[in-house]
Formats: structure tokens, sequence, C-alpha cells
């Protein structure tokens, strides 16, 4: 037996034995929560109502398995590519949920290996691996958001600290998070991209205050972030003073894919002909019995077998050591439009059903459709508009002029 | 499983361009239509295909050809898309020669397959009937079993480049209603028999096709091709190949047309400006490339899920012929419009794309159709 093969049948043991009940995903298509119900998101504000959840955490992080390809002095596994894909697909084959997830690992523990100082990795990466530290972003301002270089939270060196006074917003989840990776002004004098730094800060330095707010959906994931006079000592800039937009683009990328992977390989089963079924039924040909929804769904389906084809050449393509094709640039924009018309299109199959908020009369998955249609709405918005996505593609990609 | 080309795929592609480059500009195509040509393409040029092995290249080895995929296939069919080339590698190899490997006896396929390969034989595939919109296995033509072979009576009509074949493949029924898939016959057909007529017809991508009548033709009974009865399935796996090696030449199609399209955006000048500047017309650009890739990948898929031999190919052929009907269609539609009124113009090569791009929309069933399809595969 190879070393991998070896790997992967102790891999699948291991998983097998030790892998809590509740956090294996259900088998019976439709009933799982929605994919943030039931993960770790960590921090020190965690509160953990099933125990399962930590347990599994703190198990897997012992073994670097949150984040399997960092280093192991960073708190990772220090698998190789080929280690971690057989890992992922144990998981995978095994129903097992990850362990932790969260902007750590997606955003700034990859931000931080490739641009971090080595006390900053060694810092940051470990509690991000064992989730100690949950970290929220601090981009967008009140006037900055598609032009986010024209972003006016300023920051000023006072010895050895810079002291940071603005305004940040869309903030997500900045009531549940510990730390904040931030841009900031810190040259006004120059042209906007060249005078922004990158900085990292804990949520309870003096001065940082966090008002939640309501979305249209009745959550509230996303806050107002308030800066007075906040004190963040200078080793806790990355990158380097005035090379914050590198740092912003470079993250930039890691959002981009990590958007358009949530959308990637969720459903197992057709769950909008699973609703169907449900509410509307067959012909007596077996056919779903309202032909122009039968031909939405079909049409839905099929374009997310074209996203996923176009994702998985992707895919091989870089397993062939080519650089990314140009068919990357579309995934931001294609999947998040494409989850957008999907959970548009499940109201039009609940029907009437679909027009519950709260109360009496509606199940669960019937109320969770209806938020889930107006929380898809903020998919095209968040991490660079769809309109944004179509002017990049169009400069870098088609080389039309400006 | 692989949607991205390996070396020699890639080597082959290229070779595949530059010959396209340089031996069929888009001028070529005008030529033949302004000359009234008959054919509508050259046997001098198919002749050279031969030579680099295009209609070898799904013919097995032991049939003279070269037993590659259609993976390979699609490499030559979307370099011959981007410049539109009219020779007849669909109605010949992908309905022809693809209705004797998959239909016909030992003897036939050693008899025609070879030939096929060479470069010596055309063929064409009569099986489309007035009226049968998308269904291949719709035939009201009859097949009378007599004596010594069969007498066949009927009409078919859009025989794409039935008069230049060297032979014809005929459908016919010869039990069954109307639409039944089974009671359908292949039959081999010599163009000079007694009792046919074939007359031209022109479609609008100024390519050939052909009616052919056939009043009480006498085929001997060594004609029939396969089994008795059982052409229907024959012909349903047929289609589905010829729409796979259709949709690659989609996909080619739409980048010659892009490529003009983007081109005139990053030229034209209006308002002191490139057109290519309003952003009305490039978010409409990026739109166009972006269903671009998409069908890239969808037919990748598909000429893959052939190679592989895969349960899901029937679904991925209908995935693929969607999007590049849709994507096709749109190019063609924006290509128009984005060039103003040089686009609507016969001089401009535009126009020929949009024509090309609807007559392939038509052919072997459009998106709506194949969403049905898709939709019934997958047991909604
Ligand atoms: C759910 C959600 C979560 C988010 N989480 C975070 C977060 O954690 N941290 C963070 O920093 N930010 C976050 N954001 C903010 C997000 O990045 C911004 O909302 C986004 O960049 C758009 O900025 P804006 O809201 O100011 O809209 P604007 O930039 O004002 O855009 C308004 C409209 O104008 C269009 N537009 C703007 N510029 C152009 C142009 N050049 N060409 C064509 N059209 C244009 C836009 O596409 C949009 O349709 C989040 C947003 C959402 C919806």
């Amino acid at each position: 037996m190879g070393e991998l093969e070896e790997f992967r049948k102790e891999t699948e043991a291991w998983l097998d034995a030790n892998c809590p009940p509740s956090m294996r995903w259900s088998e019976t298509p439709g009933t799982n929560p929605a994919l943030n119900d039931d993960l770790a998101w960590g921090g020190r504000k965690a509160t953990y109502p099933n125990p399962e959840v930590k347990q599994w955490l703190d198990l897997m992080a012992e073994k670097g398995w949150t984040a399997p390809t960092w280093p192991q002095a960073y708190g990772g596994g220090g698998l190789s590519k080929a280690e971690a894909k057989i890992l992922s697909e144990e998981m995978r084959r095994l129903r097992i949920k990850p362990p932790l997830v969260g902007f750590g690992l997606t955003m700034i523990g990859p931000l931080l290996l490739e641009y971090g100082s080595e006390e900053q990795k060694l810092r940051f990466l470990n509690e991000v691996c064992r989730g100690e530290i949950r970290w929220c972003q601090g981009y967008s301002e009140p006037d900055a958001g598609s032009d986010l270089a024209s972003l006016r939270t300023r920051a000023i060196l006072d010895g050895d600290e810079w002291v940071v006074n603005g305004q940040k917003v869309w903030t997500s989840y900045a009531d549940l998070s510990d730390w904040m990776f931030c841009l900031v002004r810190t040259d006004p004098d120059v042209r906007k991209q060249e005078g922004i730094t990158f900085l990292l800060f804990d949520m309870e330095s003096p001065g940082v205050s966090v008002k939640p707010i309501e979305l249209i959906s009745g959550y509230s994931p996303f806050c107002e972030t308030f800066l007075e006079d906040v004190r963040v000592p200078k080793d806790q800039v990355v990158g380097g003073v005035n090379n914050g937009w590198t740092m912003a683009k470079a993250l930039l990328g890691h959002e981009r894919s990590m958007i358009s992977e949530a959308f990637h390989e969720r459903e197992e089963s057709n769950q909008l002909v699973d609703l169907a079924d449900k509410y509307i039924g067959r012909d007596v040909h077996g056919r779903l019995a309202d032909a122009t929804i039968r031909d939405r769904i079909a049409q839905l389906t099929m374009n997310k077998a074209c996203l996923d084809l176009t994702l998985r050449r992707s895919k091989e393509a870089a397993k062939q050591g080519q650089q990314p094709g140009p068919e990357s640039s579309i995934f931001k924009y294609y999947a998040t439009e494409l989850n957008k018309d999907r959970t548009a299109l499940a109201l039009n199959v609940l029907g009437p059903q679909a027009l519950g908020w709260e109360g009496d009369g509606f199940d669960a998955a019937e109320l969770q459709a209806t938020r889930s249609w107006l929380r898809a709405r903020g998919n095209s918005i968040e991490g660079g508009t769809s309109e944004v996505q179509l002017n990049i593609i169009a400069k870098r990609v088609l080389g039309l002029p400006d | 499983m692989a949607l991205v080309l390996n070396e020699d795929q890639q080597l082959f592609k290229n070779t595949a361009a530059d010959f396209v480059k340089r031996e069929s500009p888009v001028s070529r195509l005008r030529r033949l239509r302004d000359s009234g040509d008959q054919d509508g393409f050259s046997r001098e040029l198919w002749g050279r295909m031969a030579e680099l092995g295009w209609q070898s290249i799904i013919i097995p080895e032991a049939y003279g050809g070269l037993g590659m995929g259609y993976l390979d296939l699609a490499c030559v069919l979307e370099e011959c898309g981007r410049n539109l080339v009219p020779e007849p590698l669909i109605s010949t190899l992908l309905l022809g020669a693809n209705a004797v490997l998959l239909g016909g006896s030992e003897e036939q396929k050693s008899e025609i397959l070879p030939r096929v390969a060479e470069g010596s034989m055309l063929l064409a595939l009569a099986y489309h009937e007035r009226g049968a919109r998308y269904d291949c296995c719709r035939c009201e033509t009859r097949a009378e079993r007599g004596e010594n072979g069969y007498t066949l009576q009927g009409e078919k009509v859009l025989v794409f480049d039935g008069m230049a074949a060297d032979k014809l493949l005929v459908s016919a029924r010869e039990s069954g209603a109307a639409n039944d898939r089974n009671g359908i016959s292949l039959f081999l057909l010599d163009p000079n028999a007694a009792g046919v007529e074939l007359s031209a017809q022109s479609t609008v991508d100024t390519r050939k096709a052909a009616v052919l009548r056939l009043s009480g033709v006498e085929v001997p009974a060594a004609a029939l091709l396969g089994s008795s009865g059982e052409a229907g399935t024959v012909l349903s796996e047929v289609i589905d190949r010829a729409t796979a090696g259709l949709c690659a030449e989609m996909l080619g199609s739409m980048q010659g047309a892009s490529a003009m399209t983007l081109d005139y955006l990053k030229t034209r000048e209006q308002f002191g400006v490139k057109i290519g500047s309003f952003q009305a017309l490039k978010h409409r650009a990026v739109q166009m490339f972006v269903e671009l890739e998409l069908s890239r990948s969808a037919v990748l898929g598909a000429c893959d899920a052939i190679d592989q031999g895969s349960e899901k190919t029937a679904e991925l052929i209908s995935v693929a012929k969607a999007r590049c009907s849709d994507a096709a269609v749109l190019i063609a539609h924006e290509g128009i419009q984005m060039h103003g009124g040089i686009g609507m113009t016969d001089e401009h090569d535009i126009g020929f794309y949009a024509k090309r791009a609807r007559a392939c929309e038509l052919t072997f069933g459009d998106a709506a159709y194949h969403r049905d399809r898709y939709a019934r595969l997958q047991g909604f």
C-alpha cells in the first residue's frame, strides 16, 4: 500500500471513531439545517449550546486539521495538498461537518501566511486554528463602498501606536468578533490607493463600539463600528505602512473564492424538485404539473451544472500547474447571481406558503425559504457588487478601455 | 475525467487553428456563396482535411481511423466553427459515419468507414421529416419488405449536404405509428437509384441541404443497416453525438463572433471615445464572455462524458446544447447591435455568424427542447 493510501485508511478510521454523531450531516435530503447552524465560528464570545460542536472543534484542532495545510508551527496540520485532499474527501464521504468556519480560516489566515511577519503568524494563526479568536472585516465605510479606496478612517502615528478615528459599516459579525482586520488612511496626500494601511486590532480596545444593523431578512449579521481614538501597536500593521491596498486586493481574492465556493457542491439532491413535488405535484405523465416552473427549475439546474463544470475545469487546470484561466473571473459573479435565482425560484415553488414571516401556519422550512430569498439579495453586494465584478472583467479580461 | 486538454490535444488544436486560419478565412465562405457553388464547400479542402486525419478521428483503428475521442474531435470542430468552415464534418462524419458505426454490420462498417476516413466518400443522413420538429423517431416514410429486399416510399427534408453525398442513409418505418421509437430501419441508398429524387435546399447560413423524395425505390436486403426495426435507438444516439459535435462547432463560432465584436468596441469611436468605454456595452460584453466560458465547460463536459461512456451523457449533451443555443443567439444578436448600421450589411461578416448561430440553434433541438429533455432525463 502506498503512503497516501495508508494515510487515507488512518484518516478514515480516526474520523469515524472520533466524530460525534451531531457533527455529521443528515442523510435525509431537506432535513439539514442552514449551513451556518450548528457550526463552530469560534472566538471568546462563542457559546456552545451543543457541546459536541466544541468537542469536535477541540479534537480536530489538536490534530491541526482545522487548517490542514498550514504549517504545524502555526497550529495547522502540515499536510501536503494530496493529503489535505484525502482528508476533505473522507470528511465528505463520511458526511462530517467542518470543525470550524469563519474569516480567520478563509481570509485573514491566508493573508498572514503570505504577508504576515513571523511574530504575527505565530501569534495569530495558532489562535485562529484553535478557534480562540473570531475575526471581522473592517473595509466598508458610509462613503466608501464600491469605491473602497476612498475610505477615510484615519490613523495617525503617535509614538509606537497608531491612533485610529472613523467609522466602518456593514461589518459582518462585528458584535461577535474579537479582532478586526481593517483598512485605514495613513497618508491623505498621495493617490488614494497609496495612502492606505492594513491594521489588526482587538475589538476590546478602548474606543471601539459596535451597533448591530437589522437586515431585510430580520437578522442582524452586520454592524456599524465606531472607532474613537483607538490605539493600535505599530507591530499590528500587516504588509507595511501605506501598502494596505495590495493587502486588500489579495484578501478580496480569498473572499471572492470563498463566496463562490460556498455555493458549490452544497446540494446533493435537487432540492427545488423535492420542493416542487411537495407543493405542486405531478401530472399524468409524471412531469411537474406546472410547466413554467418545471422549465425554470430545469434552466436553473442546468445553469448550476455549467457552473460546477467550470469550477471543475478550473481546479483541473490548477492541478496541472496552469495559471488560473479567464474562467475563474466569473465565479463570484455567476455563483452569487445563481444563488439569488435559486432562492427566488424557491418562493415561486412554495406559492402562498412563502408569504410567512412568523406566527402560526408556516413550518420552519417555509419561513427559512422566505428569509433566504431576502438574505441572498446581499450575495451580489457583499465582497464587491456584481456591477463591480463586471467592470473588473471588462477591464482585466476583455481589455476594454476606461 | 478531464475538462482540460492534455498536451497532445492542445497541439492538435493549434494545428487545426493554423490550418483554418490559413486556408479558410470567412471570406472563403462568402466566395462559395457568391459563386453559387453547388456543394457549398470545397472537395479539394476536404481532401486536405483527410490528410490531417480529421475525418479519421472518431473512426476506430480497425476501420482505418485513429480511434480517438470526442474531446479530440471537439478541438477540430471548435477551430472550424471559429471561421465558419462549411466542409461536411457534421453530415458525413457525425451523422453518416456514426450511423454506420453504431448501427451497421461488420461488413458495412468495413466497406464504408475506411473510405470516409480517407476522405473519399461523403455521406448524408436522411431522417428528418417535415413537421417532426426535433423528434428523430418521427417517421412516416415506409419500407415494405418484399422478396428480394425493400421498397421505400416517402419524403425527407433538410438532409444536410444531401446533394453532394455519395451515399445516403435513410430511415424508414417497417411497422408502428408515426412517432414510435420501434419499427424504424435504416437503409443505405445510392442517390442515383431509380425512384430517388433529390432537390436542393439552401439554408439561411448558406449551407446546402436536400429534399429527398422516394417513389417506390427498390433496395436489396443487404441495404438494411444493422437490424430491422431497431434504428430508433441508433438514431437517437447518433443525433446525440452529432449534437455534441455541433456544440463544439458553435463554441468556436461564438468566439469568432465575440472577437469581432470586441475588436469593434476597441476601435470604433463616437463622442470622441472608444465605444468600448461605455459601461452599457461593457457589461453586455462581459455577459457574452460569461456565456462563452460556461458554454466551453458544458461542451467539454458533454464530450468527456461520451468518451468515458458516462451514464450522464445524454443529460450533459442537453446541458451543452441548451447553453450553446442560448449563448450563440445572444452573441449573434449583440454582435449585430454593437456594430450598429454596419452590422446590418451583407458586406460585414458578423451577419454570417448570426445566420449560422440561428441555424445551429434550430438544429437538433433548441434550448427549450433540451430543457424539457433534461427534466425528463432527471425524472421531473
Ligand atoms: C450581507 C453583507 C455583508 C457585508 N459584510 C461586510 C463586511 O464584513 N465588511 C465590510 O467591510 N463590508 C461588508 N459589506 C459591505 C459591502 O462590501 C459593500 O456593501 C459593497 O462593497 C457595496 O458598497 P455600498 O454598499 O457602499 O454600495 P455602493 O458602492 O454605493 O453601490 C450602490 C450601487 O451602485 C453600483 N455601483 C457603484 N459603483 C459602480 C460602478 N463603478 N459601476 C457600476 N455600478 C456601480 C453598485 O453596484 C450598487 O448597485 C457587506 C455587505 C453585505 C450586503
